[in-house]
């Protein structure tokens, strides 16, 4: 079983790269894994686990701005803001329900790491819109910063920005500085009912290009949106439209918005707490989760054993729910229907879909239609036919959420490069991680 | 120009210097070369007028092949270049060097591709930042970054600064609102990464390029986002008896939850000059004026401005305007967008600063500033992006009265080393090309500035792409790639392992 070191500040972190680099071992660089089904399957000698690094270091809601160490639970950052009424206004994912996790987990480092966006990216950006400083240790066993506590900043390269979406392959964070933006007040939602995807992304468009503001534009087929309690019942797809912000302005929008969609299709609405159930389901695509694996003992139960028998379950801090066991992060996946998520043009995700569903598959439709959750037939992701449809389609990018471990180590997990952007890639990885220690091959092969 | 060093110009690119021009004719055909001094001119700055050299050679390329091709002999021959926009950079980002080839963008001044459905504009880099709105205006969109130089200033050039605007604490950055770019690496090989769909995937590599001061690659080709433009938009004109009084009113809007369109605030000195400059009809009785601008829906702004107008109520304002007519709110604004101008009707020379703040940290900042203008005997008003801590001073000298503009110099430089010091930043959207270059060291150290010349080396291993820009000691690559690490106990083996 590999090593699991689990560092408690900035040195910590450093020690250990310096004894990964010094002895030749790879470290799987860890929020502490809610994602660790995610990404190309590595091996690594040892796991980095961040989660030690923890607590928020500065907030302060007149300023925007927010710092917290790199193991921050997110949803503990999450709380602390709604009760200054702001938010972290890219909306994360929670990848829990899709990899078979309980909710609720996910750290700052591994947010953005993995450069998470909800429903509200079109509008408010992903996480890298929000980075604004960070702390981090290559893996050159050194610390170092980059960016500022300041909204405002162009003072040198944005490696804040540039890192997220880095998987941990070219430093380890330890602590970030976001952007965190106020809540709005309330939230309503307008339904057009029955329309197909590419009539849906139509509606969209207009809605996303007309003066009335929407936070948030997603589509969800017929047999996808009984799976969503907020619009079960409607018993046919929905094109779902949000408004956010102060009441008086709503109403404005929604009539408007009403006048102008009349045409497209039948209206319906969602009040404010429907619509945070809704939206919720479309953040975390519910509708394609997985349920939970069978529960390790209880952490309370295992205090008592001694170390060589609790290496055979890993005691997770209180609260976390269901464990998995070590080395097998993700083999509860294995049976389950691959998932991809795919990101082009808004309008050319129907035709993305329309091409998978010929194969089988089932999607839901965000980001206007630029953002397609697919979820292929069985555990084959059909990574050729995914692939061609989004060339088809004009290009973009198509990401392996969920497969078994064995096809995400065989297949390319993300967008494969062109060879002229990979030994760019490359030349960066040798750069910040010449010995290559830092979750080699999380993202693309060798790297 | 005064006290700059720039790396030493090589001795064998100037002494070769009619046979690259002759080759580089045989790349860009015709009036694309410019080698002649009187036509070079025009070249030897950008905005920050106080710095001129002379490149080796100007070259106005027309095609990606082009710059494709001058890329890759300039690194087989080892020549700098210095890639330029329009030339308005406040950081001397596009300063010529003597042995560099200067590379104006120019002529790549078409738009390729509006998309209205998906909402997206593809733009050669040398169309300019206003020229994009002007093209989608027809459909009540815009281009939402708007810098005060955007009648003039390209989108390759804001692509090179991640340059902002008034509206960007809504509306971000260039950065939030560049979803691709073509760029030619200095080898010649042409990237292309992102296009109309969002993010990457994987590594965010637009993001590294975005902001990158020409340091990287040659942006041939922008693909942005565009906006519908608010329905509405509404300016209040709020004066204040003291800057604290309305840097509280700046945090109590925010606390509240309001994002306005746009919120700048000028001092007692910048309204004074600004209403002699076009009689704006600011109030003259103040020592602070405010500028909110509320955008969006209509129901939305008319609410919104009466929470503006009750916080500042309460904050203790002197006066207080809300526009009633779109004349009315560009008539607000008038005086805030002829802030340069108008300083310079009331000094010969000025500087314009550029550093962020902890908007918390303004009174202080402000009262240190006004002591160093007493100590440098130099005069000094203060326009600043208030929503965000963006501070612009404006350093008035006079260039003719020998030391003087050391004298501004020096007085910036403190201004920017305080920034710093109260948690800000050097730059918010200037850059820091070579005008700020040597402080960098106030901010990072030497392992921040050599992770971040790693970047560099990634993409440009010999430094010819602007050298002398950014970095204060350019390492050779080869140096930096080393690695010294030593050690290797088990780290921390007091701690449970698992
Ligand atoms: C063996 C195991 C069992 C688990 N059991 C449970 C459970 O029972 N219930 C539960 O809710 N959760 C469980 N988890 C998940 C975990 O406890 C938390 O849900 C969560 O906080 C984990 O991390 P993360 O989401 O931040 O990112 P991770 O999944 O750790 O990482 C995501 C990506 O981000 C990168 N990354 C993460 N942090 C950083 C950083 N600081 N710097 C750079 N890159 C980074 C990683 O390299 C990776 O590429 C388990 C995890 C593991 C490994
Ligand atoms: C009166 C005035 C007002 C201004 N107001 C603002 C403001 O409100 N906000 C703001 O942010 N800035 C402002 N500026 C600064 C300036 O206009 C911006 O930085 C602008 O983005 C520069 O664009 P440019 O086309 O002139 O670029 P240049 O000055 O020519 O170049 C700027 C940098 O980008 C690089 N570059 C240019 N084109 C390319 C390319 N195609 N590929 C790679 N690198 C390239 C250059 O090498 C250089 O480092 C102002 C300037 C003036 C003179």
């Amino acid at each position: 079983m590999s090593e699991r070191l689990c560092p408690r500040d900035e040195a910590d972190v450093v020690e250990a790269v310096r004894w990964a680099v010094s002895n030749g071992r790879t470290l799987d660089v860890a929020g502490s894994g809610s994602k660790a089904g995610l990404g190309r399957h590595i091996q690594t000698d040892a796991t980095l686990e961040l989660s030690g690094l923890s607590g928020v270091t500065l907030y302060e809601p007149e300023e925007l701005v927010l710092s917290a160490k790199a193991g921050t639970q997110v949803a503990e950052i999450e709380a602390l803001v709604a009760a200054s009424k702001q938010m972290l206004a890219f909306e994360p994912m929670d990848f829990g329900p899709l990899l078979g996790l309980a909710p609720g987990g996910g750290t700052l480092g591994g947010l953005m790491a993995c450069n998470l966006a909800g429903p509200r990216r079109p509008s408010a950006g992903a996480a890298r819109d929000h980075a604004l400083g960070i702390r981090a240790v290559s893996g050159r066993a050194e610390a170092f910063k980059a960016g500022g506590r300041v909204v405002k900043n162009v003072t040198g390269y944005d490696l804040p920005r540039g890192l997220a979406g880095s998987y941990g392959t070219l430093a380890a964070f330890t602590e970030l500085t976001i952007k965190v933006l106020p809540r709005p007040e309330t939230v309503e939602t307008l339904l057009l009912l029955g329309l197909d995807p590419a009539a849906a992304a139509a509606a969209m468009s207009a809605a996303v290009g007309s003066y009335y503001d929407v936070s948030g534009a997603a589509h969800v087929p017929e047999a996808v949106a009984a799976a969503i309690a907020a619009v079960a019942g409607a018993g046919t797809a929905v094109t779902a439209l949000r408004l956010e912000g102060v009441q008086p302005s709503i109403r404005h929008r929604r009539g408007k918005l009403e006048a102008m969609l009349r045409t497209h299709g039948t209206l319906s609405f969602l009040d404010a707490d429907a619509s945070r159930g809704f939206w919720q389901a479309v953040r975390d695509v519910t509708p394609f989760a997985v349920p939970l694996p069978p529960a390790l003992p209880d952490p309370a139960l295992m205090a008592g054993l001694d170390p060589a028998t609790q290496s055979e379950a890993v005691l997770r801090p209180q609260g976390l729910g269901p464990r998995v066991k070590p080395g097998d992060e993700g083999a509860h996946l294995e049976n389950h229907p691959a998932l991809w998520r795919i990101s082009v043009a808004p309008m050319a995700g129907p035709s993305v879909g329309a091409a998978l569903r010929e194969i089988g598959a089932r999607c839901l439709y965000d980001w206007a239609g630029g953002l397609v959750w697919a979820e292929m037939p069985g555990a084959e992701p059909q990574t050729a036919a995914v692939r061609a449809a989004v060339a088809a389609a004009g290009g973009g990018h198509a990401t392996l959420i969920r497969a078994s471990a064995a096809a995400r180590a065989a297949e390319e997990v993300f967008q494969p490069l062109d060879p002229i952007t990979g030994a760019l890639i490359a030349r960066m990885k040798n750069g910040f991680d010449p010995g290559r220690v830092l979750s080699p091959g999380r993202i693309y092969a060798g790297v | 120009m005064s006290g700059l060093v720039m790396p030493a110009p090589k001795a064998d690119v100037l002494a070769r210097r009619a046979r690259i021009v002759a080759d580089l004719r045989a790349i860009v055909p015709g009036e694309g070369v410019i080698d002649a001094e009187a036509e070079m001119r025009p070249f030897e700055s950008d905005g920050v007028t106080a710095y001129r050299q002379l490149p080796l050679v100007v070259v106005l390329p027309s095609t990606t092949e082009q710059v494709s091709k001058v890329l890759a002999y300039a690194h087989a021959n080892g020549i700098p270049v210095v890639p330029r926009g329009a030339g308005t950079s406040l950081s001397g980002g596009a300063l010529p060097l003597e042995d560099g080839i200067l590379l104006g963008m120019g002529k790549f001044n078409r738009i390729l591709d509006i998309d209205f459905e998906n909402r997206t504009v593809v733009a050669q880099p040398g169309v300019t930042n206003l020229g994009i709105t002007t093209a989608v205006a027809h459909e009540g969109f815009y281009y939402a970054p708007d810098p005060s130089s955007q009648i003039a200033c390209t989108i390759g050039g804001n692509v090179g600064e991640n340059s902002g605007g008034v509206h960007c604490l809504k509306y971000g950055l260039t950065t939030n609102n560049v979803l691709g770019v073509e760029m030619v690496l200095i080898s010649g090989e042409v990237i292309r990464l992102g296009g109309k769909h969002l993010d990457s995937g994987g590594l965010d590599l637009l993001g590294l390029i975005v902001g990158s001061e020409g340091l990287l690659g040659v942006v041939t080709e922008v693909t942005v986002r565009i906006l519908k433009k608010p329905e509405t938009a509404r300016a209040v004109l709020v004066g204040f008896p003291s800057s604290e009084a309305a840097g509280a009113c700046v945090a109590a809007i925010i606390a509240a939850g309001i994002i306005p369109g746009g919120m700048e605030m000028m001092d007692k000195m910048m309204v004074h000059a600004a209403e002699a400059f076009l009689g704006a009809g600011y109030p003259l009785d103040v020592e602070a004026l405010l500028i909110v601008e509320l955008d969006g829906p209509e129901a939305e702004v008319n609410h919104l401005i009466e929470r503006v107008a009750e916080i500042a109520g309460t904050l203790g304002c002197l006066t207080l305007r809300a526009s009633t007519s779109e004349e009315e709110r560009v008539a607000f604004w008038a005086g805030r967008k002829a802030a340069f101008p108008a300083v310079g009707r009331i000094s010969p020379d000025y500087l314009c600063m550029d550093g962020t703040i902890p908007r918390k940290a303004l009174p202080l900042v402000l009262k240190r500033m006004e002591e160093m203008s007493e100590k440098y005997g130099l005069r000094c008003g203060n326009v600043f992006h208030a929503g965000d801590g963006n501070l612009h001073p404006l350093i008035c000298y006079d260039a003719n009265q020998p030391g003087q503009l050391e004298k501004a110099e020096a007085f910036g430089a403190d201004i920017l080393l305080l920034c710093v010091e109260v948690g800000g930043v050097l730059t918010g959207e200037h850059g820091v090309g070579v005008e700020k270059r040597d402080l960098m060291p106030s901010m990072f150290n030497e392992i921040d500035l050599a992770h971040q010349q790693r970047l560099k080396c990634a993409f440009d291993p010999d430094a010819l792409l602007n050298p002398g820009k950014v970095f204060p000691v350019l390492h050779r690559c080869a140096e930096l790639g080393r690695m010294h690490v030593s050690g290797g106990k088990l780290p921390f083996p007091d701690l449970p392992r698992f």
